[in-house]
């Protein structure tokens, strides 16, 4: 790992409009992705954790431009990927990857996996004919699979192939970066440890840079190297992964490391509970998005949003508190 | 595919019977006892045009079945039951080109509506919206009263008011798997959006599809026998069921045969295609592929 910045987003924002009415008036916003200032070295993990809707997979989706980000940049090898045309966009592509969360219907049904692995490949035209084949045996036997299971169907396999396969698919086009949406959150936990493996082995292998979307802590705390916490469509705290499990600094991360489940009956957990309910994102709360649940709260809370600040080296946290 | 039949005994029988209908299309002229002559007619337009003659010959009028004529004879002496066996291209003819036609032109509108959305989304559907507002029956009977009496412009009217529902059963189905992850991956890999769509999203909509093609087959038929039954279909004299039909009611009292081939012909064929498209319909449902 070194310090070049390979992407880095820029008050990156996703609205998503709300219609009504007979000429689609849009009557209001989901704030998905708030404001998102993140930066992601070469070679590292960036593990994203935080709630189920949270915008953690809507900010994966935005950096990749799958969907078009409604305000904000995302600057990739130099360039900011929300304003190049789609031409130049295609031709980034093969170095900006995903991994999704369900390998079930992240497969096309109707495809044979020699397909679906290969597709990547023609469309760039990157191999064809026999050429074809043997890349796409070579990224089988990557992600420990085989020859035998290149004329199969997704239906054929069991979820951890599965995504072994997704994985495939992302490695074809020899990508720098991938963002890997909750990989292991539809699998058991046996096939989980397998699947982090791999992709552990894959990433000193290839120097593969990873941003990480999930809401499993002891899987983040496994892989990443550095952690950003979300609440809300905002990011609240980002630190290297020892500082973040040894001191958590926003109210928020304190509560959410805190619900960790320990497997030993005798340490008594000293769980926070937090009181209410997640914000909804079409009517975030004035100032601090936390501030109606925050047990430290502060009378300017509520009135002036706090900024991602750093507090100590590489630990940055959004609170007034510091 | 054909072994997932064995588990429905109706499926098994509509496949026997489109079978058999198809069987006796394709090898009719080894079958049939008289042959049609053409002669050519002139149009309203000045034109010629070849049409099928039956031969007429009033001294056989009105036979009942036997060994000579199976199906009897009509009120012209002409064979029934070779004109019912003809007629089996006719009809089987009339409706996979309305059908597939119209599964194309459906296809294509449905697809790209439901794909690119937005204005051409909104286009597209309200035009359809408009055919479907007027009943198809009506409609049909107006496009067929307009060009004239012919099986082919039977097929155009059909055509004209069969379309919608497939651009609107194809525009459901895209809708729900352009939201499936894998057109989602294939974008990520830097695939256009008509790969997409044709490699990814209308290879997946294809199953209800299907069934529904198999089931209009039948239904074509059914509206195109009406039509000709009113008046509005093939010219007087081609081996059409409905207008034999059409032709024998008035003789129904008194020579039962008339009628009677001509309607057996039409529930056969379209029950088969019924029973076939609700076997497909069974197979293609994923709760019972175990």
């Amino acid at each position: 790992m070194n310090d070049e910045i390979i992407l880095k987003t820029d008050h990156l924002k996703e609205y998503f409009p709300i219609k009504s009415g007979i000429f689609s008036k849009v009557k209001d916003y989901v704030r998905a992705v708030d404001d998102v200032d993140i930066y992601i070295q070469k070679g590292e993990t960036l593990g994203i954790a935080g709630e189920s809707g949270c915008g953690k997979t809507t900010l994966g989706r935005t950096i990749l431009q799958l969907i078009k980000p409604t305000d904000g940049k995302v600057f990739f090898m130099g360039s900011d990927l929300s304003k190049i045309n789609k031409k130049k966009l295609r031709k980034l592509r093969p170095h900006l990857q995903i991994v999704f969360q369900d390998p079930a219907s992240s497969l096309n049904p109707r495809m044979i996996i020699k397909k679906i692995v290969g597709e990547p490949l023609v469309i760039n035209g990157v191999a064809k004919g026999a050429d074809l084949e043997k890349k796409v045996l070579e990224l089988l036997k990557t992600v420990g699979l085989t020859e035998q299971h290149m004329y199969r169907y997704p239906h054929e396999f069991s979820g951890g192939q599965r995504q072994r396969i997704g994985i495939a698919r992302a490695l074809a086009l020899n990508p720098d970066f991938i963002v890997l949406d909750e990989p292991t959150s539809a699998l058991d936990v046996s096939v989980q440890a397998q699947i982090l493996n791999l992709l552990k082995d894959l990433q000193k292998r290839f120097g593969l840079t990873y941003l990480f979307i999930t809401h499993d802590l002891s899987v983040i705390n496994h892989i990443s190297d550095r952690i950003a916490i979300m609440y809300a469509g905002k990011i609240v705290e980002v630190a290297p992964t020892k500082d973040l499990f040894k001191k958590q600094l926003h109210p928020y991360t304190q509560a959410l490391l805190s619900a960790i489940p320990i497997a030993d009956p005798n340490i008594k957990s000293k769980r926070t509970h937090l009181r209410g309910e997640v914000p909804s994102l079409i009517h975030p709360p004035s100032g601090c998005n936390f501030h109606p649940r925050c047990p430290k709260e502060m009378p300017k809370c509520s009135k002036i949003e706090p900024e991602l600040k750093e507090s100590s080296k590489g630990h940055f946290v959004a609170c007034h508190l510091y | 595919m054909l072994h997932l039949f064995r588990h429905s005994l109706l499926s098994m029988i509509g496949l026997a019977l489109i079978l058999l209908v198809v069987f006796i299309a394709i090898f009719a002229p080894l079958l049939i006892q008289e042959h049609p002559s053409y002669v050519e007619v002139s149009t309203d337009q000045g034109t010629t045009r070849v049409e099928e003659r039956w031969d007429i010959n009033f001294e056989n009028k009105l036979l009942p079945p036997g060994p000579e004529h199976y199906f009897g004879t009509d009120d012209f002496g002409r064979d029934i039951y070779s004109m019912v066996v003809w007629g089996t291209q006719i009809s089987l003819k009339l409706c996979l080109m309305v059908v597939l036609t119209a599964t194309i032109i459906g296809v294509i509108l449905g697809g790209v509506a439901g794909y690119f959305g937005g204005k051409i989304d909104e286009i597209i559907m309200r035009v359809t919206d408009v055919f479907l507002a007027i009943p198809y029956l009506i409609l049909a009977m107006a496009v067929a009263a307009a060009l004239g009496r012919s099986i082919e412009n039977i097929m155009m009217a059909l055509i004209v008011v069969w379309w919608p529902q497939y651009a609107r059963l194809l525009r459901g189905q895209v809708l729900s798997i352009r939201e499936n992850q894998y057109v989602e991956a294939a974008r990520s890999v830097g695939a256009s959006g008509w790969r997409i769509l044709f490699r990814h999203i209308l290879p997946n909509s294809f199953s209800p599809l299907l069934v529904q093609i198999t089931l209009d087959l039948g239904a074509v038929l059914l509206v195109a026998a009406g039509l000709s039954f009113i008046g509005l279909g093939a010219s007087p004299g081609t081996a059409e069921w409905g207008l034999m039909i059409s032709m024998g009611r008035t003789h129904m009292f008194h020579a039962w045969w008339y009628v009677t081939f001509p309607g057996l012909a039409i529930l056969i064929t379209v029950l088969g295609f019924n029973l076939l498209g609700d076997g497909i319909r069974d197979i293609t449902d994923p709760k019972l592929r175990r």
